[in-house]
């Protein structure tokens, strides 16, 4: 179907855009790739009215190496930030999930940034996140503050992002240790039945498991000891998956706890 | 309403639109470029798929206004004149395509990959297509096509 008609704006700068979101209130949402946005309006399940589209905004595209991390902007494109040496010399997790988001179309447009704001819990990208514990800048009229991924996904595609407030950029940690990306989808390329990212490092394991629960569950194994049979049962007794026309709770459950073994195993080998 | 320009198939296009105009809508209704089809309307099916500045994208899944200067290349600037692409020429002689409603978005799609991997093996052939669905082919004809494409391409130079 056709998107419901909106009121457009085109700020060309931060400042321009934090006003004009501001302004728009609770009827403002903003235009990064459009790849969940524009689905969303076309099948009439959204229908903001005013969209404030930040693709003209100057400075928001960069990849930049910081002191333990990676720091990406709103404007980074999945296949930039896949493609980036930068990101991938910081935090080689990231490339690896970004190539389990959709296909090579949809990521010459979306934005690693927006899929996170998105906050959908099947996204691979959240769980990237909160497995690393990385954090969320925003700003907004009030000025900037640094949202920690714990505290960002409140809900399933719900985040603590205020009202008129726009993210710049997310942070993803460098990690001591090995990291791994393993899921199960119906057909490469969609979102994952099930899916599970985990981080190994000496003395310390966790899981971070999307599509089992209303935000990224994040498991710390470390009480498992290296045995991932054993940490795979302590994942599947903290989620709460729930059946969809893809995939039965119990199945889900299941699956989770095969990719959380792999996964642990993947990432301690690496 | 908004005036948009794009460079569609290398030159100015310009149309009187509503924001929430899609590029495809733009394509097909305002410039009236059939070419570019409409299967799915939310990114699944591939059928869309245009060029963006080179780069494959869901007409779709954009709005015109949001990429106005632009460049677009849709499936009727793949052609030089008469003489049909080396994609083009290979889809038509692996029948890589039956109704060919599918087709214009394998070809964008195709075109753009070969031209990063003039070489792709198998594996890499069938994941360069995953993204766009096929009713009719089965498939097995369309990967075929991209391997003969790059045959082609490869004997006839740049
Ligand atoms: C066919 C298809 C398959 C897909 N498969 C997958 C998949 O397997 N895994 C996956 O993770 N994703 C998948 N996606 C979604 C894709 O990753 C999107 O690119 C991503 O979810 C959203 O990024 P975007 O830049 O397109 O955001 P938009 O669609 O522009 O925005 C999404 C939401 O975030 C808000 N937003 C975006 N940026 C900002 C910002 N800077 N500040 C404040 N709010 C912001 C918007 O207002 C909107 O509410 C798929 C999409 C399609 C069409
Ligand atoms: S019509 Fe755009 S992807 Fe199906
Ligand atoms: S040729 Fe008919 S859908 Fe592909």
């Amino acid at each position: 179907m056709k998107p419901p008609s909106f009121v457009y704006h085109a700020p060309a700068t931060v400042a321009e855009a934090v006003e004009a979101l501001t302004a728009a209130g609770a009827d403002g949402k903003v235009l990064a790739g459009g790849q969940s946005l524009i689905p969303l309006m076309n099948m009439r399940l959204a229908a903001p009215g005013r969209l404030v589209d930040i693709n003209h905004v100057a400075g928001l595209g960069e990849i930049t190496a910081e002191a333990g991390g990676v720091r990406v902007g709103a404007l980074a494109r999945h296949a930039e930030v896949e493609a980036s040496e930068t990101a991938f010399a910081a935090q080689p997790l990231v490339r690896r999930a970004l190539r389990l988001v959709a296909h090579p179309a949809v990521r010459n447009r979306g934005t690693t940034v927006g899929s996170i704001v998105h906050a959908d819990p099947a996204a691979e990208m959240p769980a990237v996140l909160a497995l690393l514990g990385g954090s969320v800048r925003v700003r907004g009229a009030d000025g900037e503050r640094d949202i920690p991924a714990a505290e960002f996904f409140t809900g399933p595609m719900e985040s603590s992002l205020r009202t008129g407030e726009l993210a710049l950029s997310v942070f993803f940690p460098a990690a001591e240790g090995g990291t791994a990306i393993v899921e199960v989808a119906r057909r490469h390329g969609d979102y994952a039945m099930a899916g599970v990212a985990a981080l190994v490092a000496p003395g310390h394991a966790r899981v971070a498991c999307l599509s089992v629960g209303p935000v990224p569950v994040v498991v710390d194994v470390t009480e498992a000891g290296g045995d991932w049979a054993r940490a795979a049962r302590l994942v599947q007794e903290q989620i709460e998956p729930e059946a969809d026309i893809h995939a039965t709770a119990d199945y889900r459950r299941h699956l989770t706890g095969v990719l959380a073994a792999r996964a642990l195993k993947e990432a301690a080998d690496a | 309403m908004h005036d948009v320009t794009l460079i569609v198939n290398g030159v100015p296009r310009h149309a009187r639109v509503p924001a929430r105009r899609l590029l495809s809508d733009f394509l097909r209704h305002d410039l009236g470029l059939t070419g570019t089809h409409v299967g799915c309307e939310h990114g699944v099916c591939g059928a869309c798929t245009v060029l963006l500045d080179g780069q494959p994208v869901r007409a779709c899944l954009t709005f015109a206004v949001s990429v106005a200067g632009h460049e677009v290349t849709t499936v009727e600037g793949l052609a030089d004149g008469e003489r049909l692409s080396p994609v083009q020429r290979a889809f038509a002689e692996c029948h890589g395509l039956q109704c060919g409603f599918c087709t214009p978005g394998f070809l964008t799609t195709v075109t753009a990959f070969l031209r990063e991997n003039p070489a792709p093996a198998d594996d890499e052939a069938i994941e360069a297509v995953a993204g766009n669905l096929c009713r009719c082919t089965g498939y097995q004809n369309i990967v075929k096509s991209v391997h003969r494409a790059a045959e082609l391409m490869a004997e006839e130079g740049p």
